[in-house]
């Protein structure tokens, strides 16, 4: 599975899908939302956490949450 | 007399929402907590014209009316309860320029919940570097709102809004997004049990406890019996709920809002390449560390020692010029020393609170965060336990409050535990006063002094401690709790002199009043119990007269021995001879373990505690430094303030947890004894051993 995880600093992507009982409502409410571009900015040492741009927002989440959010990369 | 009204002011933080109350109310405001939890409540006054005036509430910053913490949880607990005092006639919800998609969210909840609302825009400023238009009619005419733009930086737009308050009553109590659509068939039950309730009012009632807990207040008449669904249907629909507000602010926002990010200038992706870079981020991070540990240790010394010069001569002054008498006395050597214990500290606790709400007004603080998290990590801690281990250099007390935000909770309390582990201020006038007496002067290399690489030194051990104390209860604390973490990454900002002002005073004026009463009571208390004894303590002047006839000494060395056997023989005495034996392998008499006794209650009573027991019949206009420099140790002969003694004090005050606040604040905060029991047993232990063997070795 494509995750935001496996993103690499500057790509763009498209969150696909992700299951309810691990993704928390604030993340949600944050813009991470299928449908919504997710663009990873900068990365800390070991890839953890990610600075991302989701839906305009910008923040900061850990690999684990990162890598349970399946993504669609968009070419280009 | 002028109609007052209530305004709520409502919005995610790092909006502005701050500064938007700064303005309206100027220093017309009041900080102070929600009853019977540590939440902080700011209110304020504006008078809109000559007949209205604004009862302002700045609320907690929260991204949606659903409660993850107890800051966010008063938000909805006032906006549920019509019958709160405060509850608003108008709420008006900031939203930022730049995140106006996601502040939007927030605004249609209280729309929603039929409160009249306004939406203020703030940074309006931005716009035109940001290259952002918006059709501020038609987003009016989608939104069913009134809106004012405004910039806080150039005071523009406010008296745009101070109208649309005042003219609240023309506002549109219409819902915007309409909720009940998630599930129809549900939400027409509801309406038909409770006719009188607003249907999303009625949601937030009962999809509020999955998400934080029952609600307080009785807010809704009769139970709500339409828990019919399971909690994980619940949070689906409270999801659907989310993606449905989301798709209506976007079809708004696409036709009201332009970006041309050809045109934007982005200053925050050159700022964050270098500021978050995983070998510049962190070099430039502890230089930061480094300039405000400077500023702490060396600007600060001026304005303390002239603090410290002028309370000693305010309280010979006194004593020459008020009549003489016990009352004098109780005032020059109970509560003027004890005083200057406290107003001591103001110079320091202003130097930090200054640097730490300059970082978090700048939106750097975040990016320590998001620096930190990983290494914090491998201690049981996260990323935003860096703040209030931060803040903990300033006081434990907003420290522990500022954990709040961390949403693991074994995470949330080993930040808890350990942070009392960091040198707070309070240990500040113990250390320096103590270094000052045994660490010589003089520098290494001509650049560093000795005194100062101690008290860094001392500062390190703060923060090892912390983190070996964390690494420790990781290990062994089994708590339950879900790991998750985020956090908003918001733009830099050039913090405003008016905001970091306010925060400055506040924190340092509920400091000073707060540790103040508790230092006042202390010092009068003991200059009470050292100014009286049974027995003997009466008869002082003829049993040394006695003692002394022979000796053929001076009045004035009569006169010494006189008070210092009275000191000995006061109900202060007393009590410090009873526990000198357990202090005595530490390497202190009686007098320091008064003090160290009395710190109990708040460490930075040690200095007025020795100050008021060596005044005690001590007139000189000396200062507490050279009274204590002064000191012999009585079995030894040697001066009482050695290295080994010193040291050994040193380590004790790093250790011990000795401070009531903070061990109420824990309570508060874990919502059980156990805890601050567990820091107070533990730390003193730990603080014990460590004194005991250092001074074993150093002797």
């Amino acid at each position: 599975m494509t995750s935001i995880a496996s993103l690499k600093i500057g790509q763009r992507a498209i969150i696909k899908d992700f299951s309810v009982e691990v993704v928390p409502l604030k993340l949600l409410e944050m813009g991470c939302l299928p449908g919504n571009e997710v663009t990873l900015i900068q990365a800390a040492p070991y890839s953890d956490p990610l600075y991302l741009t989701i839906n305009g927002s910008h923040l900061a989440i850990r690999k684990e949450m990162a890598s349970k959010i399946e993504i669609e990369l968009i070419n280009g | 007399m002028a109609k007052q009204i209530n305004v709520a002011l409502i919005g995610n933080p790092n909006t502005g929402k701050t500064s938007v109350f700064n303005i309206l109310t100027g220093l017309q405001q009041k900080v102070g907590n929600y009853p019977g939890i540590t939440v902080e409540k700011k209110q304020g006054n504006c008078k809109l014209n000559r007949n209205l005036k604004a009862h302002i509430i700045d609320l907690p910053g929260t991204y949606s009316l659903n409660a993850s913490s107890l800051d966010e949880n008063v938000v909805i607990e006032l906006l549920l309860n019509k019958n709160d005092k405060d509850y608003p006639d108008v709420a008006v919800v900031i939203a930022d320029i730049e995140n106006l998609k996601r502040n939007l969210l927030l605004f249609t909840q209280v729309k929603d919940l039929g409160i009249p609302s306004i939406l203020v825009i703030n940074m309006a400023d931005r716009m035109k570097r940001k290259a952002i238009t918006l059709d501020i009619e038609k987003l009016e005419k989608d939104l069913n709102t009134k809106i004012a733009l405004v910039s806080c930086r150039k005071n523009i737009g406010f008296d745009k809004l101070k109208d649309l308050i005042i003219n609240y009553k023309l506002l549109s109590k219409e819902a915007c997004v309409n909720a009940s659509v998630i599930a129809p068939e549900y939400f027409e039950r509801l309406r038909k049990a409770f006719p009188n309730e607003d249907q999303y009012k009625l949601w937030l009632v009962i999809t509020h406890d999955i998400s934080f807990g029952k609600l307080d207040r009785n807010i809704i008449k009769g139970e709500v019996p339409f828990r019919t669904k399971s909690i994980g249907n619940l949070k689906r629909l409270k999801q659907k709920e989310t993606i449905v507000r989301y798709q209506f602010i976007n079809k708004v926002l696409k036709e009201t809002l332009i970006i041309d990010k050809e045109q934007a200038k982005d200053l925050r992706a050159k700022l964050d390449r270098v500021l978050t870079h995983k070998v510049w981020g962190y070099v430039i991070f502890f230089s930061i560390l480094f300039v405000i540990f400077q500023a702490i240790f060396d600007w600060s010394t001026y304005p303390m020692d002239f603090i410290d010069r002028s309370f000693s001569s305010l309280s010979e002054w006194l004593k020459n010029t008020l009549p003489s008498g016990q009352f004098t006395n109780l005032i020059t050597e109970g509560v003027i020393p004890g005083l200057g214990g406290i107003v001591i500290f103001i110079p320091q606790i202003a130097f930090l609170f200054l640097f730490i709400s300059i970082l978090e007004e700048s939106g750097y603080m975040s990016r320590v965060v998001f620096l930190m998290d990983r290494i914090m990590r491998r201690f049981g801690l996260s990323g935003k336990s860096v703040v209030p281990l931060v803040s903990g250099t300033a006081c434990a007390i907003p420290a522990i409050m500022a954990t709040r935000n961390i949403e693991n909770w074994k995470e949330r309390l080993i930040t808890i535990l350990v942070t009392p582990f960091t040198t707070c201020s309070a240990r500040l006038p113990v250390y320096l006063i103590i270094i000052a007496l045994v660490i010589p002067e003089g520098r290494v290399l001509g650049i560093l002094s000795y005194q100062g690489l101690t008290l860094l030194g001392l500062y390190f051990l703060g923060f090892g401690s912390a983190i070996l104390a964390a690494y420790t209860l990781d290990k062994y604390l089994h708590v339950k709790g879900k790991s998750f973490f985020v956090i908003e990454m918001p733009n830099y900002k050039l913090p405003m002199a008016k905001n970091v002002l306010i925060t400055v005073l506040e924190k340092t004026k509920a400091f000073v009043f707060g540790a103040g009463k508790i230092i006042l009571a202390i010092s009068i208390i003991l200059w009470v119990l050292a100014s009286y004894g049974p027995g003997d303590f009466n008869n002082a002047e003829k049993i040394i007269q006695e003692q002394t006839v022979s000796q053929n000494l001076s009045q004035e060395e009569v006169d010494i021995k006189i008070a210092s056997f009275k000191l000995e023989h006061s109900y202060i005495g007393i009590a410090g001879k009873a526990i000198e034996p357990a202090v005595r392998p530490l390497g202190y008499d009686w007098k320091i373990g008064i003090a160290l006794i009395s710190s109990f209650a708040a460490r930075e009573v040690f200095v007025g505690t020795l100050a008021t027991i060596y005044s005690v019949g001590n007139g000189d206009e000396e200062t507490i430094k050279n009274r204590m420099a002064g000191e012999v140790n009585p079995v030894l002969g040697t001066p009482l303030f050695n290295m080994a003694s010193g040291v050994s004090l040193l380590l004790f005050y790093a250790f011990a947890m000795q401070c009531m606040s903070t061990l109420a604040i824990v309570k508060r905060e874990t919502n059980s004894w156990r805890w601050p029991l567990w820091q107070l047993i533990s730390m003193t232990a730990v603080a014990y051993v460590v004194a005991l063997a250092a001074y074993q070795l150093l002797k």
